[in-house]
């Protein structure tokens, strides 16, 4: 089968023995999720991978947006795409956390510097895992991450990148096509990516540009943030104990502890899981998000994995 | 044997010029070096240096204290100043830290006000000292910024306004508080003396109309470069009035343009025979990009590091740039791009290659040992290279130099620190010991990877001509520091960061710190009471410790030296501790 190796872009980290130790070879390549996560794509009722430790434990109910996650990886807290009250315990792993050198301290200056010419909404964070480190997350003591000023690249040039970021990546353009400049491309256009994102269940639609956002992680934090509290009286009080007039989906759904997924439509009006590709690449092909109902989502994940092997 | 007082009269009095001859025979001297020497010779020659010397670097502002540059230049017309540390670059010292030029531009309208040319790298610049600048030195035509910091675009309105004879507005790299563009539209209707206009730093639009008339008044203008907002169609317009142009950089390139745009964009740059230096071109896309082929063919300079190009796209433009000499690129283009380069530019001196995304897991973008060896192969003229890779391999290093020997500038940054050579899994050491080897001329050097001692002492040995040296994650004892010390006898600059250098390593550099410009430590094992040592047995320097909050009072966390004829330094932060034996 061909599954592609190569791109991982949900993190998974390798499992803790492993973090601690300082890469020396640069390989530290999260496990492709395709791989792990043939399983997961089958699950149907859940969530893919939602079979985390810490949902096991606590078992309250979490609103949370899963992605294909590996079981080692939720077992490092992290956070993720959570609306959860109890919030910390994110299930989504974009990232590992050990191997970039985002740097936490250049944020601020970057802003006392007053680089205050880029995109107002701009995050001024030069790295998609940096908004990681913001949120004061437990990586492994060793991360790299943590390292101010390395590599060494003037913020200018750092600032310069940041907020255009190529989108080029060598599947799409290797045979140097002239692709087309619409605003969907996120190519080389400096124009915004907005695209609305839909709940369901929620009153009103919110409008997002893709282009301010990093990675999946800024992109989890961000919906999180905007839309808990559509969540919050939904979460209410369902504990253990279910049966009190609980659906039997939403039951399930409860247990494994995600209520929601997100999900994108692409340009060939397909509704695809968000997660599966390269951010460069969905952030090309998004235009309209939508935070689904996991009992919705039935089905979706293996049209979603039928369609990353077609690629 | 020496000539007696009375038998050397005789002779002194019969080659003794007037003051005036001598001292236009010595504007003929441009280099700074040779000024220097000159001024050495004897009080008269001193004299006539002093009077007639029109411009001055200095490359530590901290090193001399304006008056006493007043006071010996009192004709300077051009200044060149030099600030904070390199590493403040990559946000390694703290902002209030010092480097404002308001004392210097004070003292030089009271002594020089016939200043003409200013030239700041990494200092503090306010608005008000842009302002006091254009409004008290009536014969200014110059201004140069770059990496500086503390303006905004209202600084350069007022230069704008009132500097009357302006020729060159050059503003890169800086932390500008970039309010609007129209600065550029202060600029007086009948202003038309400009020869270089850079504002490619900047990121609001500026007015284009105010923009094209500008450029098509400034007959002489010879180099322009443009921001990010610039349009294809305005860049279409300034081309065709402004053919003379030799240095251009363009602004965003991702327009999509009709078949009919692009070939009247590409018609006009057919008229720009002039060029030698191409630069911008953010976002590019490779259909644009083949409107600049008509202007390549002299090009010597190409600058497409904030664009990430494929291998492909670069494949294609360099054929057209055949006298290609220095070449910026991102990483994007990968080793097969790099291949092109080794395939297409033998004459190439100068290659730099950024990373389009430094903190890229996936690594999407990336190049490797096997492309700086490509590039060694077809270009034996190579004697500049900035490398940020992933993946090195002493062996391909090795190569390279062999390849060629003439390396003035050797910077390789694997941008994993304390990475070792990923097929033998063994240090650095020898990559590097092959360039100091082999590379003769070497003046600077940035090491990266997992280096122990042993690179230092290869250093040591036979890097003799060093003048800058950039050491990170390396090293494994005080004794790596000290081998550079004692060995590297023409070395100016020294930079080290999170090496295990202690106070050892700190003092064993006592003889050399007074013909070195500066050195700096960060993340060391160094201590204040180290510090407190080496400023008590040297009077003329400056050792300045930079304490970060909730460090141990001990620790010297960021220790900054220089040699100074000027004292202690009076307006450091309260971050900054300084040690001084005065």
């Amino acid at each position: 089968m061909s599954v592609p190796l190569e791109h991982d872009y949900i993190g998974f980290s390798p499992p803790p023995a492993e973090d601690t130790s300082m890469e020396k070879t640069g390989d530290i390549k999260p496990i492709s999720a395709l791989t792990m996560n043939m399983k997961a794509t089958e699950l149907r009722l859940g969530l893919p991978g939602s079979h985390s430790p810490q949902r096991d434990d606590n078992g309250s109910p979490e609103l949370c947006i899963a992605l294909p996650s590996s079981k080692s990886s939720v077992s490092r807290p992290k956070r993720g795409f959570s609306f959860a009250i109890h919030g910390g315990s994110g299930n989504w792993v974009f990232s590992s956390p050990d191997t970039n050198f985002s740097s936490p301290r250049n944020n601020p200056s970057a802003v006392a510097n007053s680089e205050s010419g880029q995109d107002g909404g701009l995050p001024n964070q030069s790295s998609p895992a940096a908004p990681e480190k913001k949120n004061g997350q437990a990586a492994g003591p060793a991360s790299k991450a943590q390292v101010v000023g390395w590599p060494p690249i003037r913020s200018f040039r750092k600032n310069t990148m940041a907020s255009h970021p190529s989108p080029k990546n060598s599947d799409v353009v290797e045979g140097g096509d002239h692709h087309p400049q619409s605003g969907g491309s996120a190519s080389s256009s400096s124009v915004c990516l907005y695209v609305k994102v839909s709940m369901d269940g929620a009153p009103y639609l919110r409008k997002i540009d893709l282009k301010t956002y990093g990675g999946y992680k800024d992109l989890s934090l961000a919906l999180e943030n905007m839309f808990s509290c559509f969540t919050i009286g939904q979460c209410g009080s369902h504990g253990v104990g279910v049966g009190d007039g609980v659906s039997e989906s939403r039951l399930v759904d409860i247990l494994h502890g995600s209520e929601y997924v997100l999900t994108y439509e692409d340009k060939d009006g397909d509704w695809m899981l968000v997660g599966d590709v390269p951010w460069k690449m969905f952030i090309d092909s998004c235009t309209r998000l939508r935070i689904m109902k996991s009992s919705d989502a039935i089905g979706l994940a293996p049209r979603a994995f039928e369609k990353v092997q077609k690629q | 044997m020496d000539l007696t007082p009375k038998q050397s009269i005789p002779a002194a009095e019969s080659t003794r010029f007037p003051d005036e001859v001598l001292e236009r025979v010595l504007t003929l001297l441009k280099s700074p070096k040779d000024r220097n020497a000159v001024s050495l010779v004897c009080k008269d020659w001193y004299t006539a240096d002093s009077w007639s010397r029109r411009h001055v670097f200095i490359g530590n502002c901290y090193s001399v204290s304006p008056e006493i540059v007043a006071r010996r230049f009192p004709r300077i017309r051009s200044v060149t100043l030099k600030g904070k540390p390199r590493f403040s670059d990559f946000n390694l010292v703290p902002d209030n830290w010092g480097a404002d030029v308001h004392s210097w531009l004070l003292v030089f309208a009271s002594g020089s006000p016939f200043l003409e040319e200013l030239r700041l790298k990494r200092m503090r610049v306010t608005d008000g000292s842009l302002e006091f600048l254009a409004l008290n030195f009536p014969n200014f035509r110059a201004l140069s910024l770059l990496s500086c910091d503390g303006f905004s675009t209202s600084g350069l309105a007022t230069v704008a306004t009132h500097c009357k004879n302006l020729i060159e507005l050059d503003i890169q790299e800086n932390g500008i508080e970039d309010l609007s563009g129209e600065w550029l539209s202060c600029f007086p209707d009948n202003f038309s003396t400009l020869e270089v206009l850079n504002f490619s730093n900047l990121i609001t639009d500026v007015n284009t109309e105010v923009l094209e008339r500008l450029v098509s008044r400034c007959r002489s203008l010879k180099v322009l470069k443009l921001n990010r907002s610039s349009s294809l169609d305005c860049l279409h317009r300034l081309l065709t009035s402004a053919p003379q142009l030799t240095e251009l950089g363009v602004g965003s390139f991702s327009q999509e343009l009709t078949p009919q745009q692009h070939a009247e964009l590409k018609h006009a740059f057919g008229f720009c025979k002039n060029l030698t230096v191409l630069s911008g071109f953010w976002d590019a896309t490779a259909l644009n990009l083949s409107a600049v082929y008509p202007a390549c063919s002299g090009l010597s300079f190409l600058n497409l590091s904030y664009t990430a190009l494929q291998s492909q796209e670069l494949a294609s433009l360099l054929p057209h740039c055949p006298c290609l000499r220095r070449l910026w690129v991102l990483d994007s283009v990968g080793d097969r791009g790099l291949e092109a380069v080794g395939a297409n530019c033998p004459s190439l001196e100068e290659i730099r290659v950024f990373p389009t995304d430094p903190f890229d897991e996936d690594m999407l973008h990336t190049v490797t040992e096997s492309g700086i060896v490509a590039v060694s192969q077809g270009c034996p003229k190579l004697h500049y290279i900035l490398y940020f890779c992933r993946q090195m391999t002493n062996a391909a290093v090795a190569t390279v130099v062999r390849n060629c020997p003439d390396f003035t500038h050797f910077r390789l940054c694997i941008m994993n620190p304390g990475q070792p050579d990923h097929t033998t899994n063994q240090p650095m050491d020898e990559a590097f010991g092959a360039v100091v080897k082999t590379c003769k001329k070497l003046k600077r050097l940035s090491i990266s990877g997992l280096l122990t001692d042993l690179t230092f002492k290869y250093i040591g040995e036979y890097a003799k001509n060093l003048e800058a040296l950039s050491v990170a994650f390396a090293g494994s004892s005080d004794l790596g520091m000290q081998y550079v010390m004692e060995g590297c006898s023409k070395l100016k600059k020294l930079e080290i960061r999170d090496c295990p250098f202690g106070n050892a390593a700190l003092l064993s550099g006592l003889e050399r710190y007074e013909s070195m410009r500066s050195l700096w430590m960060s993340a060391c094992n160094v201590t204040v009471d180290g510090c407190k040592a080496l400023a008590r047995q040297m009077p003329r320097l400056n050792v300045e410790v930079m304490k970060e909050e909730g460090s141990d009072d001990c620790k010297a966390d960021k220790v900054y030296v220089y040699r100074t004829v000027a004292g202690p330094r009076r307006d450091a932060p309260p971050s900054v501790l300084t040690f001084s034996s005065l």
